[in-house]
């Protein structure tokens, strides 16, 4: 069942395109992607699907029951969450943001939500803790549970390794494998294109070349093959 | 102390205003620390001075009336600019809070309400005996003020933990940030010009700010921080007015004394913990 699906998109700003004639769909239990140099427009792409920027050209349809306030959001971490005071808990409940309506205070539901996402990512334990005391991986965990808590669908993931150490960056993955075999659709957003796409179903490739499809077909695809080279080169 | 509660209405008011103030201050103040507009508040205060001068230039009997919605538009330009301008926002609010000073100062020269002008001008910006000689309207407008402020926070509470923490999570789950803000801009600065009358407009930042950093030394969730913030602050602004009255020190400069001895003590009791 299709969940998202973009026509034609053209992507930029004023009078800078950086993308045009997007198209591509994503089915439910997907786990797709989203691959390209930096300036290839990923990050436009991402806040085009989230509603947060409005495409030049092109239509984004949501089905399925999904909107885009629906998506599971994990975006970068930002300066000013380094030293915030802010509980585990608190941060975690914060994703329910999108079921407050026109409520003040939380639910019982949604309280109860933000716990069961803190046991399905193993971070029950440091509900009480405070954020800013945590390690990285830690911290996406809090990051992914709360972007949880905000769906029941589709998690949209930006750079959901940047900054961790190999082996939290395979717990990581480990951890967003599982999620997406449990039946939520991934989408995720990398430049590091030859360790993300070992998980992925399908890949889309932004920028210079162009490329939607399967994985298999990406590492036979002139693009694949010369950036899953690459980006081993790299490391 | 006790004959002067029963004996004198206006230390009563005093104290009335005061606390409620420094509670709204501080309730804000978490907000605007870890968002980082310190410097949008202490720039909102020298625009409630340039508007103060205005008023009384005008001849406002109540200059609230005036100095209130001035510095609430200045608020909210300061926070639009501040997000997409072509003056940087930190440039954008050292050049209006400036400007405002030098209007204001120039205003109060030109045209004197009373003979003694630096008299004036030093009770506008530290707020030497203001609180102490408040009128009835303006005792009734603070708490009004106060209260709508105090249930403002709390209703919006959760919102504002939101958009503070994780602003692009925020807009992305559909809440609407942008209008969150104008409310936080709009709500600190009903609290600068409420401050005013407490420390003048030169210490304001410093009410604002000291219980929050005070409390973030301590408490490690939002909710906690938020609730040591606000009883910091209390116990300061009491602290600080009856103080001043025992020892005829300015009101101002002595609550701000008080809260910069809690940070101290909150400091070292932090690093203990630690």
């Amino acid at each position: 069942m299709e969940q998202l699906i973009c026509k034609n998109l053209k992507l930029g700003y004023e009078d800078i395109t950086l993308t045009e004639d997007l198209s591509f769909s994503v089915e439910k239990g997907d786990y797709l992607c989203i691959v390209g140099e930096n300036g290839a427009g990923k990050s436009t792409l991402m806040k085009t699907l989230l509603r947060l920027q409005k495409p030049l050209a092109g239509t984004i349809e949501y089905k399925d029951g999904l909107t885009a306030s629906k998506i599971g959001y994990l975006p970068q971490q930002t300066v000013i969450q380094k030293d915030f005071p802010a509980s585990v808990y608190e941060v975690v409940l914060s994703g329910c943001q999108n079921s407050l309506g026109l409520h003040l205070f939380y639910s019982r539901e949604a309280k109860k939500r933000a716990l069961d996402n803190m046991v399905r990512l193993g971070i029950s334990d440091l509900a009480k803790r405070c954020y800013r005391d945590l390690s990285g991986g830690q911290q996406q965990r809090v990051l992914l549970a709360r972007a949880l808590c905000a769906t029941e669908k589709m998690l949209l993931l930006d750079e959901p390794v940047a900054g961790l150490d190999p082996l939290v960056t395979n717990e990581m993955y480990e951890l967003i494998e599982k999620l997406n075999d449990e039946g939520i659709t991934v989408i995720m957003i990398s430049h590091d294109i030859a360790c993300s796409v070992k998980y992925a179903k399908h890949v889309l490739h932004i920028g210079n070349d162009f490329f939607f499809g399967t994985i298999e077909d990406y590492r036979k695809s002139p693009a694949g093959s010369k950036y899953l080279e690459g980006g081993h080169h790299h490391h | 102390m006790i004959t002067y509660l029963t004996d004198y209405p206006f230390v009563r008011y005093a104290l009335i205003v005061g606390v409620l103030i420094a509670l709204c201050s501080s309730l804000l103040g978490v907000i605007l620390v870890l968002k980082r507009f310190s410097y949008i508040g202490d720039g909102l205060s020298h625009v409630a001075f340039g508007a103060m001068a205005i008023a009384a230039v005008v001849g406002l009997t109540d200059n609230m009336l005036l100095t209130l919605p001035i510095t609430i538009v200045c608020a909210i330009l300061l926070l639009w600019t501040g997000q997409n301008a072509k003056i940087k926002g930190d440039a954008a609010i050292a050049m209006i809070s400036v400007g405002a000073l030098a209007v204001g100062y120039l205003l109060m020269n030109l045209f004197p309400t009373s003979s003694n002008i630096s008299g004036d001008v030093c009770s506008t910006l530290f707020g030497s005996a203001k609180i102490l000689t408040l009128t009835k309207s303006e005792v009734v407008l603070s708490i009004v003020l106060s209260v709508i402020v105090v249930i403002l926070f709390i209703a919006f509470y959760n919102r504002f933990f939101a958009v503070t923490f994780d602003e692009n999570f925020a807009r992305a789950v559909g809440t609407k940030a942008n209008l969150l803000n104008l409310l936080i801009a709009t709500v600190i600065a009903v609290i600068i010009v409420l401050a005013m009358n407490l420390v003048g407009s030169l210490l304001v930042s410093a009410l604002v700010i000291f219980p929050a950093l005070s409390a973030m030394r301590i408490f490690k969730s939002f909710k906690s921080v938020t609730i040591c913030s606000a009883v910091i602050s209390v116990f300061c602004a009491l602290t600080g007015i009856i103080l001043s009255i025992l020892w005829g020190t300015p009101t101002g400069s002595t609550i701000v004394i008080t809260d910069i001895a809690a940070f101290v003590i909150c400091s070292v009791t932090g690093k203990i913990r630690n």
